[in-house]
């Protein structure tokens, strides 16, 4: 079971936590004014990365915060952990102020 | 009972035991295996193999045993496939051979063997898959014959503990280098563990020593999986204690010191009862004090022999010859022995047990001399093909393996951080081990894998019909894949293929190994989390008073709600009819404390509401309620509920029972991810407040009875308005909102006044005969009244418009979902919209989850027309009623239709309706 050190709460089993996907995705700020195929890929398209790749974890049995892991998707290595809200420089805070 | 005076340093003499196998009594010792005092009982055949069926008897002397294999126990603690090699004696032990009919020595399935050449490697992939509607049938053949053990059919009477713990150094095998290892790393105050899978460890300071616990698996982050047997070794566990416990440790570092794992060699017919590896047969002595033969042969290709042979003579064995097949190298003298350099074991004899080998010289290929062949009678033959390292859970941890020449074998190549693989696993063993050699092929079969029945032959097949790869030939021939996970055969395998590929060993690589080292029985995964357990169980505060009187439960979530509430020996049907009817007609009461309650507060709560529902929300004043509908951002409905207005920026808003941690979660995340600028701060406290509903008619009449300082009537409190106030002593929230259809009040209190309320209400409603009703009438409610759900019509693939609230839906704001409602699949003809149905007879119950057809016969031209949600029977209005999601239903109000049920076949005719059946304009409500 992979460690996840929480911001908040110090290293927990990875049970403790949900997953969402892919952090670098970002809600477009004015959906209406995004066409179709935009939408549609916000919605459902991912890329299979290999190697390190940025996830949105839920800390649900915890503190339940929102957090960016940077974990490697080959080796299981978890390169960082960090709060959303407490890392205003992250693809997905900046893109949705 | 045959017994060294002197050897046998694992038995206590003192302490006989009996104990049977297939139905006969032998006697042993305490410190015995199954297998030593089998084997001091002279009993030599344990089992038929797998797929031959052919005798098989101890071939070693722990865990990696392939053949050995018994059915333990009997009735509800039978366990089949169970080394008889780790089995420790106890009194009153009973076990039976496995894989023979009707008996071990008369084996009809034995007749399998003499068809053999019929079932050569991947037999089944290429005889069975075709036709692929017959393979049930064929499937049904072969696990009756193919099958080991039989598990048990009762439910495990004894449990299972699950524990978690830490430490800094994680020792796994206690031997000469464990220990050594473990002392050294709790010098500097460390917390060391040591583990091992045998009975015996010795204490060790300030180590905890863990007798009979095996490390099956290493997983991520210094996680191991140990599995310790507390009870395994007694007829039954100690009172109160566990049968075994499953320990997931999480070790800051781990020595490996798990030993290596002696290989066989591989010849025609190697495999009969009284063939052993060399060193289990030493071991059978030194341990046991039991001698496995009377005359010795040892097959060897190393120095090990020597020192094997020395033991067996010091016991008594007769050592006939040492076959060393390597060139000579150094002599070796040992008295009344012979020894043959650069020979043999080419065949063996002796139907139920080893009575003759036959050795030969071998020539300059490596291949024996036919003409020069020998005969030589003896009842054990020792084989000894060099050390395997037990590299299983550094293997496990991603660390590569290397080959080295000297002990023709695979040692660990690679660093893995916080691991270090010590002595013999680590590839410490003496050197001058000879290749191995592949001898010609006969017809006689040359075993590789004894558990599986796969031979030299199955490998070389494999190789000729292109299994190149090792992966490839492990799932082609199943090498290695039985429950002993291939300890003796995985080299071996290896070798022949390489052989049969004409490639150096080293580049034909190394199967992956995986968890479990040893099979972990599925109780001791489960732990407590079985039965009543197996999920944790919700209670509401009212729980015991529905317990008390009768309530029948269903499962909703977590939850177990009153499903409904018989009197006497009254029949569902008519409970639930009843119940609806109370509420129609009178006042009845229900538990609603299982919805979720989320309270929010913050400045933008009011614009957070109006981001997450479909309609507005900042108009809602001060002591009023609404209804709201959330989407998820695909523009599928994804929750409903109602929304209070408390005071200056504070709001409770109910989600469904189901739904209560998701909504959670997705509210944090737009809160915490999509929007962080909003302030809004949120609380579950579905835990903290117990609701009741009060519905009826007379429900205005039962609330004005309670001692309470509110006022109930209608300018007082309106339709979707709330008030605070006092009921008895209590503070508690009345909410005017509806979910049957009619005149109805939520009653909220803190929880551990939950059950005053509900004794209050009852009192209250005395006179007016009230009754409480459970989920079944509250289904048949809202279904007459057109209210859909989450989970039957809202099935996550159902749009706001879909089931008719395309009004609700803000022109006037964005939301989330929005955006994917001009999306070309939300706007297109056909979609599924919820509507009402009623069998045309008027009387015939309409089944659930049909399919719905413009037709009664099915067929390819039938219109698949959607189908059944909800089926209930409509007390109020004497009939069956149902709601379905048709094709653009909302235009087909009038229509028949057929719903046909894809279970039992049942066909029933209906007529579309409008999906309110009740009070559509919603006078009872605001009455």
């Amino acid at each position: 079971m992979i460690l996840l050190t929480c911001p908040h709460c110090g290293p927990r089993g990875i049970s403790e936590f949900t997953y969402r996907g892919d952090a670098t995705v970002a809600r477009p700020t004015a959906p209406e004014g995004v066409d179709d195929t935009s939408w549609v890929e916000y919605l459902h398209l991912r890329d299979n990365h290999k190697g390190p790749h940025d996830e949105l974890w839920h800390h649900v049995q915890g503190c339940r915060r929102w957090l960016r892991v940077r974990r490697d998707v080959v080796t299981h290595k978890v390169i960082s952990c960090c709060d959303l809200a407490g890392d205003p420089a992250g693809d997905v805070a900046e893109s949705n102020p | 009972m045959n017994r060294h005076p002197s050897m046998g340093r694992l038995i206590d003499r003192n302490r006989p035991l009996s104990f049977t196998f297939d139905g006969e009594t032998y006697r042993g010792y305490h410190g015995d295996t199954l297998a030593s005092a089998l084997m001091a009982n002279g009993v030599r055949v344990i089992g038929r193999s797998f797929k031959y069926h052919r005798p098989r008897g101890i071939f070693g002397a722990g865990s990696e045993d392939p053949s050995a294999l018994v059915q333990m126990r009997a009735g509800a603690r039978a366990e089949p496939n169970m080394r008889a090699t780790q089995v420790e004696l106890y009194e009153g032990l009973v076990a039976h051979s496995q894989n023979n009919w009707p008996s071990l020595n008369w084996d009809l399935g034995a007749a399998l063997g003499l068809v053999s050449r019929f079932l050569p490697a991947g037999f089944y992939y290429k005889t069975f898959m075709w036709p692929g509607k017959f393979w049930p049938h064929y499937e049904h053949l072969i696990r009756n014959m193919a099958g080991m053990g039989r598990s048990a059919k009762a439910a495990d009477p004894d449990h299972y503990e699950k524990r978690h713990a830490h430490c800094d150094v994680l020792v796994i095998g206690g031997g000469a280098a464990g220990r050594t290892a473990a002392t050294e790393a709790a010098k500097d105050g460390s917390l060391v563990w040591l583990v091992d899978e045998n009975a015996q460890l010795e204490a060790l300071d300030n180590v905890t020593t863990m007798a009979r616990t095996t490390a099956f698996g290493k997983y991520d982050d210094g996680l191991y999986g140990l599995v310790e047997r507390t009870g395994d070794h007694l007829a039954k566990p100690e009172a109160g204690a566990p049968r075994q416990i499953l320990w997931l440790v999480r070790a800051g570092r781990m020595i490996l010191a798990s030993g290596a794992i002696e290989r066989p060699l591989v010849f025609a017919n190697n495999d009969r009862p009284g063939i052993l590896l060399a060193s289990a047969a030493a071991r059978y002595l030194a341990d046991y004090g039991v001698a496995p033969g009377k005359r010795a042969v040892i097959v060897a290709n190393n120095d090990s022999a020597y020192d094997v042979a020395s033991t067996l003579i010091e016991g008594g064995v007769e050592v006939a010859a040492i076959i060393d097949q390597r060139h000579m190298t150094t002599r070796r003298e040992i008295a009344g022995c012979e020894i043959l350099h650069n020979h043999a074991v080419i065949d063996t004899a002796g139907r139920h047990g080893l009575r003759r080998v036959t050795i030969a010289p071998l020539d300059v290929d490596g291949d024996a001399v036919p003409q020069s062949e020998r005969l030589i009678d003896c009842d054990l033959l020792c084989v000894a093909g060099g050390f395997t390292p037990s590299v299983h859970l550094f293997s496990q941890a991603g660390g590569k393996l290397t080959f080295r020449d000297d002990i023709q074998t695979m040692v660990p190549k690679t660093e893995v951080p916080g691991i270090t693989v010590v002595g013999t696993a680590n590839g410490e063993l003496d050197g001058g081990i000879g290749a191995p050699i592949a001898l010609s092929r006969g017809k006689a079969k040359q075993f590789i894998d004894l558990q599986n029945d796969v031979t030299a032959a199955d490998v070389e097949l494999a190789a000729r019909e292109g299994y190149r790869s090792v992966e490839h030939l492990k799932r082609y021939t199943t090498l290695g894949m039985g429950t002993d996970q291939g300890k003796t055969s995985n080299l071996n395998g290896i070798a022949a293929l390489a052989n049969a590929l004409d490639k150096p060993l080293p580049d034909v690589g190394i199967t992956t190994y995986r968890a479990p080292y040893t099979p972990v029985t599925i109780g001791a995964l489960a732990g407590r989390e079985v039965g009543a357990f197996f999920t944790p169980t919700r209670r509401t505060p009212l729980q015991e008073w529905h317990e008390d009187n009768g309530a029948v439960f269903v499962p909703a979530g977590l939850w177990q709600r009153p499903h409904y509430y018989p009197r006497g020996g009254e029949a569902m049907a008519d409970a639930v009819k009843r119940e609806v009817l109370a509420v129609r007609e009178n006042v009845a009461i229900v538990d609603v404390s299982t919805l979720g309650r989320i309270d929010l507060h913050g400045v933008d709560v009011a614009e957070f509401l109006n981001r997450v529902y479909i309609n507005g929300f900042k108009t809602l004043a001060i002591g009023m309620c609404r209804y709201g509908v959330m989407l998820r951002d695909d523009g599928m409905i994804f929750d409903d509920g109602t929304v209070a207005h408390m005071g200056d920026n504070h709001y409770i808003m109910t989600t469904t029972t189901a739904n209560a941690g998701p909504v959670m979660a997705h509210l944090e995340y737009y809160l915490q991810v999509v929007w962080p600028d909003l302030d809004v701060r949120l609380t579950s406290i579905t835990d903290q407040w117990a609701v009741v509903a009060v519905a009826g008619p007379q429900s205005r009449a039962l609330l004005e009875n309670l001692d309470s300082d509110m006022e109930f009537a209608n300018q007082a409190l309106p339709f979707m308005g709330w008030r605070a106030g006092e009921i008895g002593n209590i503070a508690a929230q009345v909410f005017r909102i509806s979910f049957s259809g009619e005149l109805a009040y939520e009653m909220a209190v803190p929880s551990d006044h939950g059950h005053a309320l509900w004794e209050m209400l009852l009192a209250a409603g005395k006179d007016m005969d009230v009754i409480p009703y459970g989920t079944e009438a509250l289904t048949t409610l809202r279904t007459e009244k057109g209210h859909f759900v989450m989970g039957p019509e809202a099935d996550g693939r159902a749009s706001a418009d879909d089931m008719g609230l395309g009004r609700m839906l803000s022109s006037k704001k964005d939301f989330i979902g929005r955006r994917s409602l001009r999306l070309p699949a939300l706007m297109t003809e056909g979609r599924l919209n919820l509507v009402g149905l009623v069998p045309t007879d008027g009387k015939t119950a309409i089944p659930p989850g049909a399919i719905m057809g413009n037709r009664e016969t099915p067929g390819p031209s039938m219109e698949k027309a959607g189908h059944v949600a909800t089926s209930v029977f409509s007390a109020t209005l004497g009939k069956p009623i149902a709601t379905a999601m048709v094709t653009n239903g909302r235009q087909r109000h009038g229509e028949t239709l057929w719903a046909h049920s894809p279970v039992d076949g049942r066909v029933v005719q209906v007529e579309v309706t409008d999906p309110i059946f009740i009070d559509a304009k919603g006078e009872r409500l605001r009455a």
